[in-house]
Parts: C-alpha cells; structure tokens; sequence
C-alpha cells in the first residue's frame, strides 16, 4: 500500500511538472520570442516586499531595471517607481497544445514596468519565459522520442523472442551494433547529409526520429528477454495446443508480460533522450532560433563571456534537475512493483 | 615635388609630406655607409620579449603565397615593402626606399632603395633582388595573390634596373594609388629562393618546417623556431634598417613569441592570465569582460574606434536561369523589387544591433565606408533612423499586402519566407542575422537563420549560389577603394550579390563599373573621391548590399608596453613591432 502511495506521489509530481510545461503559455509572463532591445543580459529582477521606508506589504513589487548610465550590460533599480505584481494579467498571445488560444497569464506588472524572474538573454528576452517554452521542446522531444524507440523495441524485441531462430539471430545483431555505434558521431553524420536549411518544426521532427530511432536495441533485447521466456510457459503451451494464432498468443499472454518492463524502460528513456536533445541543441544540431530548448539556451554558455559575467545563464541547466529526479524515482517505483507483481 | 597625390593627400590632411621629410632623418648612422631610417618614436630599452597569440598555426611562411591571416601577421614581422603604408597615419612613408619620383604622366616611377642594407641573414640587398621579387610576384606560373595588384590597365608592371640602388617601375596608364602600389610586395632575397624558383617549387618554399637559417627577410625579426601546435619564436633581426632617434638601432624587444591559442574565449583567458602580452580582434562581450579586470590584472584595454570592417545582408540577385534552383529563383521576383530591399533597410535596427551585439562598440552603417575610413567616407549619404511605416509604405506600393495574422504575401498571393545565411564561427554575424529575423518578423515576413560553416557558407555565395540572402562582412584592407575593385566591379570575384558577370546586370552596376575604372586612373585624390562618393550614393540607392554596422577595433596590451600606438588597418597592433619596448620597472 505504501508502494502505491509513493508511486502516486511520484506521478502526479511529475504531472505537474509536465502541465506547468504544456501550459507555458499561462505560466510564462511573455512571448518566447519577444525582444525588449533595451535590456539584454539584464540580471534576474528582485522581488520586494519591504518599501523604501521599511513598510511590509503583501503583494510583492518590482523596482524597473534601468541600464546604468554610460554602460551596456550595467543595470540598476529605479527605485523611484515601484510596479506591485499582479496575477491573472492579459499580456501576449499565446496557444495551449495548439488546441485552444489566449492572452490570460499567471503573472506580470502593469506596463512600462517587466517582470524577469531569471534576467534576459543576450537579446532581452524573458529567461524564465523562454525556460518554460523550451521545456516543450526538451520534454516533447524526449517523450516522443522514448515513444518511438520503445514502438520499435516491442516489436522488434517481440518478433526476435518469439520467433527465434535466423530472425532472432540477424535482429540481435543488429541491436549490438547499435548499442555499439558511437551515437554522437552518427547524429553528426546524419546531419551532415540532411539539408542544412530546415524550419525548426523540421529539425525537430528530424531529431525526435534520429534519437528515437537509434534507441530501440536496449528495450528490443529486454522485450526479448521477457519474451522468451513467457512463450515457454505451460499455459502459452496450452493455448498454442488448442491452436491459438501467433497474434492471439503475443496480444493475449505474451505481450502483457512486457509492460512492466516497458514502463520502467520508459521511465528511463524519457530522460536519457531529453538530455540527448539537450546535447544536440547545444551543439547546434537542433531546433534554431528564436524557438527556444533548454539545450540551445545552454548553447550561449559555449561564449566565455557569458561564462563570465552573466550567471543566470546556467538556470535553464537547472530546469532538468526536478524531471530527471522524478524520472528516476519513477523507474525506481516501477521497477518495485514489476519486481513484485512478477514474484 | 614629385608625387602629385601624396601632394594631394598632404594638402588635404595637413599630413607631413613625407618626401620632404628632414634630412636628419635619412642621414647615416652608426656606419656610414648603411643608412638607417630614424623614427620619431619614444625612445625605448632594449629587452624583453613579447608574447602574442594567433587563432591558428601560419599555412605558411613564404610572402608570396600567404593568404591566411595568421600568415600575414607572421610574415610581416619578418618582411619589408619598399614604401610602406604607416598604418596608423594611414599614410605612404619611406621603407627599403628611401625616395621615389614619379613622372609627369604618372607612368613612371623611380625608387631609391636605401645602402648599405642586409638581410636578416647578413647578405647584401641590391637592386637584383628586388627585381627577382617582383618577378615572383608577376610570374603566372607563381599564382600570387597579390598579383592583380601589379596589373594596370590590363598590363603587369614592368620593372627595370638603372644601377645597383635604382629601379624604375612603369605603367600602362596611371594608377590612382600612387605610391600606395608598393605596399604589400616583401622584398625577397634571391640568393635563398633562386633555386626553388627556378626548379618550379617556390610554392613549396618556406613552409613552417624549413630550417630558420634558410628563410631571411628585411623585417625587424627573422625566425627563430618553430614548435608544431605550440608556438613560433622569432628573435631579433640585428641588421634592421630602422633606429631610433639617437641611432639605437631597432627592434628593442629580443623576441616575439607567437603562441597558437585556437579559439577567441581561449585567448582572452590566455591574455587575462598574463601568458599573453598584446590582445587584438575580440569582441565588445570579452573586451567588457576583460576591461573589468583591467586595473587588477594589470593591462589596458582600448577601443581605438570603427576599423575597416564593414557588415551587410545581401540577397541573392543571380541570374538562376542556368541553374536548377526553382525555389530561389521564384523569390528573387521579390528580391530584385527595389522597394523590397528598401523595405528591409528600413525596417532593421541597426541601433539594436550595434547595443545588443556589440554593447555600443560599433558604428550603424548605411554606405559601404566605415567612418573608421574617413578618407573616403562619403558623409553626404542619407541615414534615414528605423521605420517599420517606411517600411510598409514601400511594400505597399510594391505590391505586397498582408493576411489577418499580419502575414506578408506578394501579389500572387504567396507567402514571403526566406532564409538568411551567416557563418555558425562568428557569434556576432549570428546574432545580427537573429535580430533581422526578429525585425523583419514585425513586417510580417517569415525568416529562418542558417548559420553555415564559414567555406560551405561561401561555396554557396560564390560558387553554387543556393542561398536567399546572406549576412556577411569585408574589410577593405588599407581603406582604399582600390582594394576593393573585386567587390564593386561587375565582373568581380567578390561581387557578391552576383559575382563575376559577364556584362553588367543592371544601368546601375555598369555605371559603378565605370566610376570604380575611373578613380583607379584618376590622379588627383579630390577626383577619386567625388567618384567614389558616388558610387557609395549609388549602392545606398540600389541597395544590393544591406549595410549594417562597423566594429569597433578593440585592443589591449599589458601596462609598461611603451610605444604601443594601435591602428584601425590590419595587424592593428603589431604594425609597429619594431618600436615597442617594456618599460622599466
């Protein structure tokens, strides 16, 4: 019962996260894209609670960053106007899963004033902002990903278990040499061939299929596995004996057999291939600008400079820590509870 | 008075004609019969040497087959032209000559190389060598890049010996850069290059692995050693042809070490650290960077100004008809639309640009000059501020209109979407490319950023020429028009919007044709000028080219470097070796 317990924890937690991501367009106070000229690599904005004149209030406020005079990346506080947060403004444009369209945003400041809980970039663009929207692509990307390369493992893994012989034999082959590809290199050859001028929609499509696909020899073999042996059970027997069809015996009692697997599989997947898009993005394989993804928002920390000067650079980095800890606690939760339902 | 546009330029500048320098200047020092050529300079200590970095290991050592840069900033530490181009002045000044005349008709020029002069070997320099230099340079079987230079009106130069110390060099018609010509052409010694010149592989000579003893020059260092991927040494050329006021002869520093630090950030660090004495070409992001810790770290960093360079975006104006390319051809209806381009000038920020990719250090351009260049820098163009209404206005009229969404279609009803190329190795050229997108986006224009390998990016330009549009830089090398005839010309290798036609495409590129032959016969300066200044008003009419920004030159050097003086032109900080020296402490 505790196990339930705690593996419900763990999911929901990582649905919130996820619904925090999906609706970036609620949670983000601006468009992904949109520049403020003014203000780049200006520093994450300070909430305040205390006044001037030491007076608590409860409604947080802002004080607007204004460059400081003579100076290009100086910024300071104009304390002489204070903007209190506000929550559920109407700002920019934005459109959930593509599926409805709105302007309501969980936070903001009334104009002129701006709210940058993570500073700008290099183009004054809203960090924070374009962390979340980032997030979809990351997130996206790895699910998709994992989906595709688990598609395949199933089926490939299934075909190799249940049918031995020459098929077994050529398709696991063929997983050792994927397990055994330098992936790194392959990707870069496979974008080396690929045209170089593609949208980012595109290029993403590009990268969940490249990673998704050189993926599927690890879930393919614990398909396998599990595979032959569930096809030796006696009742897998008994069934074949009264003359079953090969469809009927993996969709009835084979197949069920490797979900367990399947989903801590997944469970780990997901965030190995969000860290594979982190990588390509970062190096200039992925989606381009302005579209942002938490690996080309790492990018810019190739530049000593920023490494220098400009610290909330490293928050998008920061962003992966609560997925892939709740990642791992869910491989972990179902690993358990497979582990229990199989003895 | 002998030279008609040096008289031209001196009038203008209030610059020192430098023919009529004092005779104090010229006169034999130290032995009498070697003259030196003194310096104005501070007078500095012998000692100490100088440590700076290059992006990449030298192709080369050999003066006529460099094209590279880290080439170039070797080699000319180590060679010497027989008039040179102060690069700080930005004017003539004697070298291995001392004087020059030139005839009436500016078809004749008659040097005077300075005696008593050697290699950095110890053997004598004569006339033969020169000769045998220019004959390198001219030889077609050779391929210098600096050939062309030696082409006017269409025949080389030719050179002739009167004796031992004089040359006369003449010219099919006359050449609007005077005296300038000479700049460029190291002074070879024949007695080392002879034989592979003769056995058909000067090409070969010279490289990095050749022994120091067989490679010699007139510059103030000649090389020492050469470490594979670590560093290059080069020590202290006792037979220079320079000294000081009081007759010390230079250079003062006893070696300069060129260290191989392959990246920007790379070298910043090295400079920051102190392994590095003297920093050059780095951007407004680590020139802040590194400007902050100035006082701590004990360098100075400074911005000397716009430099030569000069950035633009460019569309693809190519005559595609011979080429399979259906899709960019069907959007060069848009570009070839002078409204269209104009649209696009009007609606980039170039003030964005230059504080959001160069924090302030850089000038907005709207004509091909940099105002680093103010010779020729045609101050009359129009520099119109940002205007997204211009910028629909000239849509409008052309044609354009927009959907519900503020999508811009032409008018046939086609989405307008482009691609803008630039080169992944250079940040800023990125950057600016995303900044277009972002303001063209406001004009309801859909544009994707390429960023390409910089030589795939080129072969596209030059060569396939599958590209939409492209944001590129030149810089013209010593500020004038003339170096940069393969840009402007019709018929130009580096035309790029479309390189190397046949007849001129357009009335107004054959009038550029035609201004740009003109000030390259054109004596006077002030008849240069006027011509030049038109083709600047023309190309900011027609606007093949999208002018954008000039960087700022921005330099550093550890403190106690004395006579350290950084120019706008090339090697800006190395120009004068030969003078620097560390203070005491």
């Amino acid at each position: 019962m505790r196990r339930r317990k705690k593996l419900a924890l763990i999911i929901s937690l990582l649905a919130g996260l996820h619904a925090v991501v999906l609706g970036a367009g609620f949670f983000a106070p601006y468009d992904a894209a949109a520049q403020k000229r003014e203000l780049p690599f200006a520093p994450p904005m300070r909430l305040h609670f205390l006044d001037e004149r030491g007076n608590f209030h409860l409604r947080p406020f802002v004080y607007p960053v204004v460059p400081r005079r003579g100076s290009y990346t100086g910024y300071q506080e104009d304390r002489s106007r204070a903007f209190p947060m506000r929550f559920f403004v109407t700002g920019a444009p934005y459109s959930v899963a593509g599926l409805f369209r709105a302007r309501l945003h969980l936070f903001g400041a009334d104009p002129p004033a701006e709210v940058f809980l993570f500073g700008t970039d290099g183009f004054g663009r809203d960090l924070f902002s374009r962390m979340l929207y980032g997030g979809q692509i990351s997130l996206l990307a790895g699910l998709l990903a994992a989906g595709l390369s688990l598609a395949l493992g199933l089926v490939l893994g299934a075909v190799a278990g249940f049918y031995g012989g020459w098929a077994d034999e050529t398709l696991m082959r063929g997983a050792e040499l994927f397990l055994a590809l330098p992936w790194l290199y392959l990707l870069f050859a496979i974008r080396a061939f690929l045209p170089l001028q593609i949208g980012p929609a595109q290029a993403f499509l590009l990268l969940i299929v490249v990673i998704g696909l050189i993926g599927w020899a690890r879930p393919a073999r614990l398909v396998r596995g599990v595979v032959l042996s569930a096809r030796e059970r006696d009742y897998v027997r008994a069934a074949k004996g009264f003359g079953a069809t090969d469809i009927y015996l993996l969709r009835r009692h084979v197949l069920p057999q490797t979900f367990g697997v399947l989903l801590t599989q997944a469970a780990i997947l997901v965030p190995q291939y969000i860290l594979a898009e982190v990588t390509l993005s970062f190096l200039g394989l992925g989606v381009g600008e302005p579209v942002p993804s938490w690996g080309n928002m790492l990018a810019s920390l190739q530049q000593y400079y920023v490494l220098a000067s400009y610290w909330w650079m490293f928050l998008p980095g920061f962003a992966l820590v609560p997925f892939f800890l709740g990642y791992s606690a869910l491989a972990n939760a179902l690993h358990e509870r497979v582990k229990a339902v199989l003895i | 008075m002998t030279n008609c546009l040096l008289r031209d330029l001196a009038a203008l500048l209030a610059a020192a004609a430098l023919w009529a320098s004092p005779e104090s200047l010229q006169k034999p020092v130290e032995k009498p019969r070697e003259e030196l050529l003194l310096n104005n300079a501070e007078i500095g200590r012998y000692g100490g040497q100088l440590v700076v970095s290059l992006r990449s290991e030298p192709k080369t050592l050999n003066p006529v087959t460099m094209t590279d840069n880290p080439s170039k900033e070797v080699i000319w530490r180590m060679m010497a032209d027989l008039v040179h181009i102060n690069r700080f002045t930005q004017q003539t000044e004697p070298a291995l000559a001392k004087s020059w005349k030139v005839s009436p008709d500016g078809l004749r020029y008659t040097l005077k190389l300075r005696r008593g002069l050697r290699f950095s070997d110890g053997h004598p320099l004569d006339a033969d060598d020169v000769l045998f230099s220019f004959q390198l340079y001219l030889d077609e079987k050779v391929h210098a890049p600096q050939r062309d230079l030696l082409i006017v009106g269409g025949k080389p130069i030719a050179v002739r010996k009167l004796d031992s110390e004089t040359l006369v060099f003449e010219l099919a018609q006359p050449y609007g850069v005077g005296d300038r010509l000479f700049d460029g052409f190291a002074i070879l010694p024949r007695h080392l290059l002879q034989k592979a010149y003769s056995e058909g592989t000067l090409a070969q000579a010279w490289s990095l692995t050749t022994p120091p003893e067989q490679i010699a020059g007139l510059g103030p260092f000649r090389l020492k050693q050469y470490v594979p991927g670590q560093r290059l040494v080069l020590e202290r050329n006792p037979y220079y042809w320079k000294a000081d006021r009081k007759g010390n002869r230079l250079p003062y520093l006893d070696a300069l070490v060129f260290l191989i630090v392959p990246s920007e950030d790379a070298q910043v660090i090295r400079f920051q650290a102190g392994d590095t004495d003297v920093i050059s070409r780095l951007n407004a992001e680590n020139y802040a960077v590194l400007e902050r810790q100035q006082q701590a770290r004990g360098y100075t960093m400074s911005d000397i100004g716009p430099g030569l360079e000069y950035n633009f975006l460019f569309f693809n104006l190519n005559d595609l008809a011979a080429r399979s390319l259906p899709q960019i051809a069907r959007k060069q209806a848009w570009f070839r639309q002078l409204n269209f381009r104009q649209a696009v000038s009007a609606a980039i920020d170039r003030e964005g640009i230059v504080r959001l990719v160069y924090q302030g250090r850089a000038e907005a351009l709207w004509g091909q000059v940099s105002p680093g260049n103010k010779l020729w820098a045609n101050q009359a163009l129009p520099r119109p501020p940002r205007s997204l209404d211009r910028a629909r206005e000239l849509l409008r009229a052309a044609g354009f209109s927009w959907k519900a969404d503020g999508t811009l279609v032409d008018a046939g009803g086609d989405v307008v979407e482009f691609s803008i190329a630039s080169s992944a190795s250079n940040a800023e050229r990125t950057k600016m490319a995303a900044i277009i997108q972002d303001d063209l986006k406001q004009l309801g224009m859909s544009v994707h950023v390429v960023p390409l390998e910089f030589r795939a990016l080129l072969a596209r330009v030059l060569d396939s020429r599958d590209y939409e549009a492209c944001v590129l830089g030149l810089a013209s090398g010593d500020g004038d028009p003339n170096g940069d005839m393969n840009v402007w010309l019709s018929s130009g290798p580096q035309h790029l919007w479309n390189p190397g036609q046949a007849q001129p495409a357009t009335s107004w590129e054959a009038e550029i044709d035609r201004l740009m032959q003109g000030q390259l016969t054109a004596r006077k300066y002030s008849e240069r000028k006027r011509l030049y200044d038109r083709v600047q008003q023309i190309v900011a009419e027609n606007q093949p080219m999208i002018f954008l920004i000039s960087p700022h030159v921005l330099v550093g050097a550890k403190n106690g470097l004395g006579n350290f003086r950084p120019a706008v032109l090339d090697h800006y900080t190395l120009w004068n070796v030969e003078e620097l020296f560390w203070r005491g402490k």
